[in-house]
């Protein structure tokens, strides 16, 4: 697992870029805890309407909150919030999937007509749908747990033909054969495939969700009094904060959600291109600098061809 | 026949499963909930004003007939469908007695002309692009393009045109941010132009995310293609170079990406509701927003079928011509 980390980190730029982005965003997530402020009272504590100072590094907006200090909420509870759907969301998607790779037969058939209807289903509209009618109760929790469920479609599709082409590798079939029991040959032989995979689908899962709930929120359909990143924009827009000329209050929550989308989207590109074994054999054996040529596909062709 | 029997029929009956399943979801999704529109109208109306309780009652009556919430949920159900099929999608909870269908009717070819236009402009560029940097993956240039999109691509559509709005909106008062167009409608290059003059922002909105997804996609495509034995064969043959990439390697990746365009549909349909919001344009997505914030669950609801429709329909198109664009499709 370190060994994993440490050379992903020293081979693949993207990983490294990404995980130190999301370092920061840790950083944040921890100096939430130290806040100066209570979490949930935020309002009304110091000058309105301050431009970025040494006081107030990010200035203040217009109902009296310190912009840092938000930030800081704001990372930690759009983090838990997508947490909460990618544990939702993925947890049937691993299921549903994994189920219907192994089962097969009339469960795969219906199941896999449930998960091509529901991908096709435009899932903003209905998300809207749901929200509206429950605006006014929703909570912080309730909206992690909306965004989940409608979020398992396209990964238990993809658990399932990755259940799917390992169940034909010749392994499997040594294993079936040597007489190893079904639930061994999964959680043995497996799992140890699903897993790494599962990583990079989270994270990817993690990017949807960040973006559905800046989406929601902005709609004015979330929790508008915890402070998420969505709900910040939806105030800085509601306090006119553009035409006011107090744009630190909208820019900071925008560059927040851009650093954090691309911190776990590079990731999961470092990730994707470690999973795919050809890649990982030219990234790990190449130094830095030949890096580029050895991606080349055709220079591979050349070397087939050499006698 | 063969064709019909294993590609059409199978894709029009996954069609029809769709749009059952989302019209069941979107009739029962506000049922299941511990709201009552018609309390909330009632609500509305005997805020300001004292009504003798009989009219209330009477009221209720009539109200909940008009909104289809009499009988058992299943009367209801059967009546929902009844008057679906006749195109009737109730009256406006917000706008009353105006009918959604109406609403609806109005906003629809502003949020047409945007998708079509966004959808076209941004797979073109994008499967031209792509295969550019990835027959040139070595360049420089093709470098910096590509890593210029892996920092656009993961960026929601909202924070994308939310930035456009501030900038070019704004700050420098290029675009209007406003509306859809200036005058009265009419075919004179006048109206035309304003048109597209207040449809350039929300446009490039949508089309920015949609090009970045699509050339790391051509992008990868190209990159495998270009491992294949005819096109070594085409450069030692010395054909120029642009005849491979548009006439060889392109239209060999165009076929994966026209599929696909068909499940990224309802994607680019998701970001231009939510473009349309923030620039007040006035197609679908604006009428949404003020639904919303009238709680007009019958214009919601009339948004979210006629979305399910809108995009299965256009999947099951581009699953259709697929035959036509792949022989191999035709002849299995």
């Amino acid at each position: 697992m370190f060994t994993t980390i440490r050379d992903l980190i020293k081979f693949s730029p993207s990983f490294r870029f990404g995980s130190l982005i999301l370092l920061l965003v840790a950083v944040m997530i921890v100096l939430s805890f130290f806040s100066p402020y209570e979490a949930g009272k935020l309002r009304r504590k110091v000058k309105r309407n301050q431009p970025p100072s040494a006081t107030f590094v990010f200035g203040t907006t217009s109902q009296g909150e310190d912009v840092f200090w938000s930030t800081t909420f704001a990372v930690r509870n759009t983090l838990t919030i997508s947490l909460i759907a990618v544990t939702i969301g993925r947890g049937i998607g691993v299921m549903l999937g994994m189920l219907s790779g192994y089962f097969g037969g009339i469960f795969d058939r219906v199941a896999q007509s449930a998960v091509e209807s529901f991908i096709v289903i435009p899932r903003l509209p209905l998300v809207i749908l749901i929200a509206s009618i429950l605006r006014g109760s929703m909570t912080m929790y309730s909206l992690g747990i909306l965004i989940g469920l409608f979020d398992w479609a396209h990964p238990s599709k993809r658990y399932r033909s990755q259940v799917l082409s390992l169940r034909e590798r010749d392994f499997t079939h040594t294993a079936v054969f040597s007489g190893m029991s079904t639930v061994r040959i999964v959680i043995r032989e497996h799992l140890p495939f699903i897993i790494p995979y599962m990583l990079a689908d989270v994270i990817s899962g993690f990017l949807f969700s960040i973006g559905f709930e800046v989406t929601l929120s902005y709609l004015g359909l979330a929790d508008l009094d915890s402070p998420t990143v969505g709900t910040m924009i939806y105030w800085a827009t509601y306090y006119q904060s553009v035409f006011a000329g107090r744009a630190w209050v909208i820019i900071v929550p925008i560059v927040t959600v851009v650093l954090m989308v691309l911190g776990f989207y590079l990731m999961s590109v470092g990730l994707g291109e470690y999973l795919d074994p050809r890649k990982r054999l030219v990234r790990l054996s190449a130094d830095a600098g030949e890096e580029a040529q050895d991606d080349d596909p055709r220079k591979e062709k050349d070397d087939v061809w050499a006698p | 026949m063969n064709l019909l029997r294993t590609y059409i029929l199978p894709r029009i009956l996954q069609w029809a499963l769709v749009i059952f399943v989302g019209i069941s979801a979107t009739f029962l999704i506000p049922r299941l909930s511990p709201r009552n529109p018609v309390d909330e109208m009632i609500g509305r109306m005997t805020a300001f004003a004292s009504i003798d309780p009989h009219a209330v009652v009477s009221m209720r009556e009539s109200a909940t007939a008009l909104f289809g919430l009499d009988g058992t949920l299943f009367d209801q159900y059967i009546r929902f469908w009844g008057r679906l099929l006749q195109g009737d999608l109730g009256v406006s909870f917000g706008n009353f007695p105006r009918k959604v269908s109406d609403i609806i009717a109005a906003g629809l070819p502003w949020s047409v002309g945007l998708l079509t236009t966004t959808i076209i402009i941004s797979w073109t560029i994008g499967v031209f692009l792509g295969a550019l940097a990835g027959y040139f993956h070595n360049r420089r240039w093709s470098q910096f393009l590509e890593r210029f999109v892996v920092v656009v691509y993961p960026v929601p559509y909202l924070i994308t045109a939310l930035v456009l709005f501030i900038i070019f909106g704004a700050w420098l008062q290029i675009f209007p941010i406003m509306g859809g167009s200036r005058g009265e409608p009419a075919l004179t290059w006048k109206y035309i132009s304003t048109v597209l003059y207040f449809g350039f922002l929300p446009a490039l909105s949508i089309v920015i995310g949609a090009i970045a997804f699509r050339f790391i996609m051509a992008k990868a495509l190209t990159t495998t293609e270009i491992a294949n034995d005819y096109v070594q064969y085409a450069e030692l043959a010395a054909v120029p170079k642009r005849k491979i990439i548009l006439f060889y390697v392109a239209r060999n990746t165009m076929l994966p990406q026209v599929t696909d365009l068909a499940l990224a549909f309802g994607a680019i349909f998701e970001g231009a509701l939510i473009t349309e919001i923030l620039f007040a344009y006035p197609g679908l997505g604006f009428v949404l927003y003020n639904a919303i914030y009238n709680a007009d669950y019958n214009i919601i609801m009339g948004i979210a079928l006629l979305s399910i429709v809108g995009v299965a329909t256009a999947m099951l198109i581009i699953d259709l011509l697929y035959p036509v664009l792949d022989p191999r499709v035709r002849l299995r």
